[in-house]
């Protein structure tokens, strides 16, 4: 077809690790894409997604080099290309946005002369021809007071605002390519709505083709025409965007979409059956230096219940995580732990109180210690909490992993020779290791693949009901809320706005916040951004008249 | 080559091979040495023959079996305030990276109060106050040392107690000197062995310096700074007397820099998990 810009045949990109073994890292991919065209590339980590988003460049991280297979970039081979040529194409034929908008800004320049930067470097326009067009593109991109917006310097602006500044830097040179990887994966739901709308819009009335990277297949789909599923390098599946997500034909893809639309949850019990309390947080506030970042919050978990406190970045919930453990004194307000009023210091509270509260973090990675072995990891807080012999504590360690589902010979592994899934496991082991009566998890599936998350999920429910522990699930992840919680509070700018037993708070009439954040979580269709967009459109003028 | 499972440079292997030979001729001096270090075997600064191989030195006694006793001093002492110098180091610095920031200042001001003042002089000082000896070279060079292992171990730590699974120690209920040996110390320990290394030259050299002073090692014992000192003179009619122990000194600290340049090379390099 004429109006091909880029055919990928038969790549295969190769890794070599330290020890010189050469690993294939992405196998026999064939796609092309049309001017106006936007396909989805989605997979799981290290399915390659990423990495054939850079190939197009012909660029490859360290170590990894393309090894077979044909780039075409509008007919012109841009393997054969040499330096000079491929200078040429990178950033003014095909632009990149990455995921992290703050890691990829210079801080120490201004966004209009980072927007700028480009077109210069590449002679194309003089720099009042830039800045006007920088402005032009601020405007398009929805950015407020798009004339002095570029004035300001990274750290000035809030993360939507700066990934679509990102994205008004790739489209500088008027590219024929972008490749967008996760470029709204690190935002909150409700400025990923923002962003995602301006850039579909851009990439519209531009005509630009798109490489869309990402994991959430909700997400691709508002955007994408064709979606390609990518597994361990290759791919499993390519589609329209509307029959992936309603007739998907291979069984990894019915299990993403499965994971992803969420299983229809089971009708929870009234709460009139809530058990005995274990944790009670009565005005609770906290600060940090002079700022307030918790406000006169009250919630309870009971016996055997799960808590989900729900929120934006920014919003306190982690803060209320490390008020209850003692981390940081509490301004005011009292918490109680099963009727008793829990010192407010972390040095003051007795081993048992500190047995009976455990946490589970967000990065398995960084909540294991890479040199101590599963059987130290596992065998301390046994040993440390019940004095168990040696002998006594292995056998227990043993169990707690057959709890989890590990088999014994993991007592010697470090946390270095497992998966993201398995130290997780290794974590919640651990916590259950004090035989807790409350565990406080902290975004702990926000860090792993869909399908992986949700065996997590699927085993602290049946942990729960093995043996009665509360939970305070501490997520910004409706869907996840949704599936594992009996109450939910709803945290904005530090104070609970709504509170209640799921059913309640997640329906009508929802406080405004529940509704925005309730509301702006993509779902699993392709008009789903279409919809909400007029909806609060409509609502924008009922509002005004 | 392969030692501990990482390839071994060509850098690499002359380091350890000069260390490997250095440290078994030190410790092997008695029964490898032709002469005794304080035995007269010939005429002042005699020129090298089949008897003595590297010939006499100012009192006619054999260069050769001196530099073996006299390494036999020299390194042991400076390995011993390498090591007393780490012991104090790493607990302060370790300290004051996970204790309350008060302890953290007051280590922090008092150290760099000590590292303000030149150690060499430092050093001339006390060792003329409280006198010349052995216990008190070692334990004087050692806190002036450990200053420099107090600062590298604080901020390797600083960035380890940071972590999530510090945290996790210190919710469970973990002492502080938990903490610093389970927890903190197996994760710093690569920076910190490339810093023994460094600091052991660094007390070879000081050790050196101080008996060329004359206020180090004691004669009649051997040692390479006091070896330099005694010989000094030698050089002023070509004599090669007091470049020999100043060339082991810099042998011996370039075969242990090549060392530590490898083994810093494979801790900066990521291994295991690919990202």
């Amino acid at each position: 077809m004429s109006d091909e810009i880029l055919r990928i045949a038969g790549l295969r990109i190769v890794a070599t690790t330290e020890n010189g073994e050469v690993k294939t890292l992405v196998e026999g991919i064939d796609l092309s894409l049309h001017r106006g065209e936007v396909l989805g590339l989605i997979g799981e980590s290290g399915a390659g997604k990423s990495t054939i988003g850079l190939a197009a460049l012909a660029y490859t991280r360290p170590a990894c080099a393309i090894a077979g297979g044909r780039i075409l970039f509008a007919g012109e081979d841009v393997r054969a290309m040499d330096r000079a040529g491929r200078r040429k194409l990178r950033g003014r034929r095909i632009a990149y946005v990455a995921q992290s908008a703050a890691a990829s800004f210079n801080p120490a320049k201004s966004l209009t002369q980072q927007v700028c930067e480009m077109p210069l470097r590449h002679r194309l326009m003089n720099r009042a021809a830039a800045k006007r067009q920088a402005i032009e593109l601020f405007r398009e991109l929805d950015l407020p007071s798009p004339e002095t917006f570029g004035k300001r310097y990274p750290h000035q602006v809030s993360g939507g605002q700066l990934q679509r500044a990102m994205v008004a830097m790739a489209m500088s040179c008027h590219p024929d390519i972008l490749i967008l990887d996760e470029p709204t994966t690190a935002l909150d739901v409700t400025t990923q709505i923002e962003v995602l709308a301006a850039i579909r819009e851009l990439i519209r009335v531009r005509r630009t083709a798109a490489l869309y990277i990402s994991h959430d297949l909700a997400v691709v789909a508002q955007v994408a025409q064709r979606i390609m599923v990518l597994r361990h390098g290759r791919m499993v599946e390519l589609g329209a965007a509307r029959q992936i997500l309603h007739e998907p034909q291979e069984d990894y893809t019915s299990r993403l979409v499965a994971v992803r639309a969420g299983t229809p949850v089971p009708p929870h019990e009234a709460a009139a059956s809530r058990g005995e309390a274990v944790l009670e947080l009565n005005g609770v506030s906290g600060a940090y230096g002079a700022v307030r970042v918790v406000k006169d919050v009250t919630i309870a978990v009971h016996r055997g219940e799960t808590v989900a406190l729900v929120g934006e970045s920014g919003s306190g919930k982690s803060t209320v995580a490390r008020l209850i453990c003692g981390l940081r004194p509490p301004v005011t307000g009292t918490i109680r732990f099963r009727g008793a009023v829990l010192p407010a210091q972390l040095s003051a509270r007795s081993r048992e109180q500190l047995r009976r509260i455990q946490m589970i973090y967000q990065m398995p990675d960084m909540a294991l210690n890479p040199r101590q072995r599963v059987a130290e990891i596992l065998g301390r807080p046994v040993s440390f909490y019940f004095g168990l012999s040696p002998d006594r504590t292995r056998r227990r360690v043993e169990e707690l992993l057959h709890l989890i589902d590990l088999p014994a010979n993991f007592l010697t592994r470090r946390p270095g020779e497992l998966s993201g899934g398995q130290k997780q496991r290794i974590c919640i082991a651990r916590a259950l290791a004090a035989e807790p009566d409350l565990i406080i998890c902290d975004e702990v599936t926000s860090a792993l693949d869909p399908l992986v998350a949700d065996e997590i999920l699927g085993l602290l429910g049946r942990l729960k009901r093995e043996t009665g522990i509360g939970y305070l699930f501490i997520t910004h992840d409706l869907g996840t809320v949704r599936r594992i919680a009996d109450r939910v509070a709803v945290m904005l700018q530090g104070a609970v706005v709504a509170e209640g037993p799921i059913a309640t708070v997640f329906a009508p009439p929802y406080h405004p916040y529940t509704e925005a954040l309730v509301s702006s979580v993509p779902e699993m269709r392709v008009d789903w951004l279409d919809d909400t967009l007029r909806r609060w459109n409509e609502r924008g003028k009922a509002e005004r008249l | 080559m392969n030692l501990l499972g990482h390839r071994l440079s060509v850098s690499a292997v002359v380091g350890l091979s000069i260390t490997a030979i250095n440290i078994a001729a030190v410790a092997l001096a008695p029964w490898i040495a032709p002469y005794g270090q304080a035995e007269l075997v010939g005429d002042v600064w005699a020129a090298p023959s089949a008897q003595s191989w590297l010939g006499l030195d100012n009192l006619g006694r054999d260069i050769l079996s001196r530099l073996l006793f006299g390494g036999r001093t020299s390194v042991t002492l400076a390995l011993l305030i390498t090591v007393l110098s780490f012991v104090i180091g790493i607990f302060l610095g370790f300290a004051a990276a996970t204790t309350r920031r008060w302890v953290d200042i007051a280590l922090s001001r008092m150290v760099d109060t000590l590292m303000a003042i030149p150690s060499l002089i430092m050093a001339l000082v006390v060792l003329s106050v409280l006198g010349t000896s052995l216990p008190v070279l070692v334990g004087t060079i050692a806190v002036l040392e450990a200053t420099r292992v107090f600062r590298v171990s604080r901020s390797v730590a600083m960035n380890i107690v940071v972590l999530d699974y510090v945290e996790a120690a210190r919710l469970r209920g973990e002492g502080l000197w938990w903490v610093m040996r389970r927890e903190v110390l197996p994760n710093a320990l690569p920076p910190l062995i490339a810093e023994f290394g460094l600091r052991f030259c660094f007390s070879l050299l000081f050790v050196a310096s101080l008996s060329f002073l004359g206020l180090g090692v004691q004669p009649p014992e051997a040692d390479w700074g006091s070896m330099v000192h005694d010989n000094a003179t030698a050089i002023n009619f070509g004599g090669i007397a007091p470049l020999l122990p100043a060339a082991a000194i810099a042998l011996l600290t370039i075969g242990v820099n090549l060392v530590v340049d490898w083994l810093l090379s494979i801790h900066g390099r990521a291994h295991g998990e690919g990202t």
